[in-house]
């Protein structure tokens, strides 16, 4: 099972409503995906020289003031930290790998579950709209967003196993279906440096994302990369900082619809998620083909 | 109910179970005419109708439209998800959109008409029914079909008719491949003839002449030692 929904608005002018219009889409997979939901979304970029960080923690309690201190203070740059629920939102000069070590020596509990320039990951455990509801998303104002609801399969019912999962600079992943290959393919990606939080198959197909892209491949490449080497059932639907993309496995047993208007772009497992959206009457509506790479920049058309 | 009257239904205020309940009573006057409004891709529209009614879904539907469908003639003004028309027994289902995958599944009879592509495994088990698509199919389209006729205006994806029993498949594009046990036949005057009445039927316009037959090389019948990698 699981739900998955990506939208990119194409009119600039339905970008103040994108959390609103986006509500219904991920609400409708609740019944795919009772046990988890997350959404990434792209908004409020920041400036060139900094990046912007999606941090976890377990509780909504947490000292995060403490976290943006500390940084300041051992790295002696800035730092800004907003709180929503049980994430935080931190912006800063500091490099990744900086953020990274610092994090795992002085808040191991705290997670970093994405980073860039616009994108923000909210995810948590229970039911869509709740979730939704938690980190105020019904206001967001933004580009595009893409959400998963999760009906556990391959690990634990925990956030840190909710998707998505970031695989690079303003880069994430959501995953409906179940991958065969993911235990020999960690080992794998282990020994070549990438680090694993979780049990989880859709993780392991998130670090074989970030590994391919850190040796220079484009998006398009990585994700051709992943039907060779990928084995099981997936559609993933991957944002980036422009837009999102969509792959199928060759079988191609997991639903998935995509449709396009003049304002928007979507994609879902079930169409019923993009019937909310305006004008979806009218919208071009098909289902994607196996095996084959859709990407949406954000110019033109849907490209495959 | 005057079989001129339209009666129309929406989906959103009456709900699925009050719309498929109401077009399933053993009342239900032949001929009537009915329309679906806002079917917002809901799931098993129109499902198990049993009688010679009229319905016109105006929008886009979920899975399993239309399925188990006898007599009635539905129209779905729009795309339509998994499994349109599963299991049909008799009657006409058209989609005037495109189609995911799976349609006209294990149906035994009737016609199925899709106007845009259906995607993959399109007439997978079929066992009698028509089916006439505008545009292409995807992969595995025919498996295991056992009878029926599936006539596709434009191309096939991978394996088609794998496992294939006796149902006729006719495209007149490009076929990527053929699957098991599946081969091109030679198209007979009788063959362009049913093509063409399928066409004329689905009121799609093409050449009958113009398509190629594909069909069973009725080698995987039996179990055969020398067939092992084909299995």
């Amino acid at each position: 099972m699981c739900g998955i929904v990506g939208l990119y608005l194409k009119n600039e002018a339905l970008r103040p409503k994108l959390g609103e219009l986006f509500a219904p889409m991920l609400s409708e997979m609740r019944s795919r995906g009772p046990d988890s939901a997350g959404v990434a979304i792209y908004r409020n970029s920041v400036a060139e020289s900094e990046t912007k960080y999606s941090l976890a923690h377990d509780s909504s309690d947490y000292d995060w003031k403490a976290v943006d201190t500390g940084i300041e203070s051992t790295f002696e740059c800035e730092a800004r930290i907003a709180q929503i629920d049980t994430h935080a939102i931190l912006v800063t000069t500091l490099a990744e790998s900086d953020l990274r070590g610092w994090i795992t020596e002085h808040h191991p509990e705290v997670r970093l579950v994405g980073s860039g320039q616009s994108l923000e990951i909210f995810k948590e455990v229970g039911l869509p709209d709740d979730v939704y509801r938690r980190f105020s998303l019904k206001e967001a104002e933004g580009s595009h967003m893409i959400g998963h609801t999760r009906m556990a399969t391959e690990s634990a019912v925990t956030t840190a196993g909710s998707h998505p999962f970031a695989t690079g600079s303003d880069l994430c992943l959501v995953h409906n279906g179940s991958l065969s290959n993911h235990n020999r393919l960690r080992e794998q990606l282990q020994k070549a440096g990438l680090h694993f939080q979780t049990e989880n198959d859709t993780e392991v197909a998130a670090a074989y994302m970030t590994w391919k892209l850190r040796q220079g491949l484009s998006l398009h490449d990585a994700l051709e990369g992943a039907i060779d080497d990928l084995d099981g059932f997936y559609t993933f639907c991957v944002g980036t900082g422009d837009g999102f993309a969509v792959l199928r496995d060759p079988i191609a047993c997991k639903h998935a619809v995509m449709a396009e208007t003049d304002d928007w772009v979507a994609m879902a497992t079930e169409f019923r998620s993009i019937a909310t959206l305006p004008d979806s009457n009218n919208a071009n509506i098909w289902e994607p083909k196996p095996a084959t790479v859709y990407t949406w920049g954000g110019t033109g058309e849907v490209e495959h | 109910m005057s079989t001129s009257h339209l009666e129309k239904l929406n989906l959103q205020t009456l709900g699925l179970r009050a719309i498929n309940s109401q077009l399933n009573t053993s009342d239900v006057t032949p001929g009537s005419k009915w329309e679906i409004t806002e079917p917002q891709g809901q799931h098993a529209i129109a499902c198990g109708l049993q009688a010679n009614i009229k319905v016109d879904i105006r929008g886009h539907v979920g899975f399993y439209c239309a399925g188990m469908n006898e007599q009635a003639d539905v129209t779905v003004h729009g795309h339509a998800g998994v499994g349109i028309a599963e299991n049909m027994m008799s009657g006409q289902v058209r989609v005037t959109g495109n189609a995911s995958q799976a349609a006209g599944a294990t149906a035994h009879g009737g016609l199925l008409v899709i106007e845009g592509d259906a995607s993959s495994r399109c007439g997978i088990s079929m066992k009698g029914i028509n089916i006439v698509v505008g545009g292409s199919v995807g992969h595995m389209s025919a498996f295991m079909a056992q009878s029926g006729n599936l006539v596709v205006c434009g191309d096939a994806g991978e394996a088609l008719g794998d496992s294939i029993y006796e149902a006729r498949l006719f495209v007149r594009g490009n076929v990527e491949n053929l699957g098991a046990d599946c081969i091109e036949k030679p198209m007979t005057d009788e063959h362009i003839k049913t093509v063409d009445g399928l066409l004329k039927k689905a009121g799609i316009d093409a050449n009958a002449k113009e398509f190629k037959r594909y069909g069973s090389a009725r080698q995987l019948y039996n179990f055969d030692i020398d067939n092992a990698d084909a299995y």
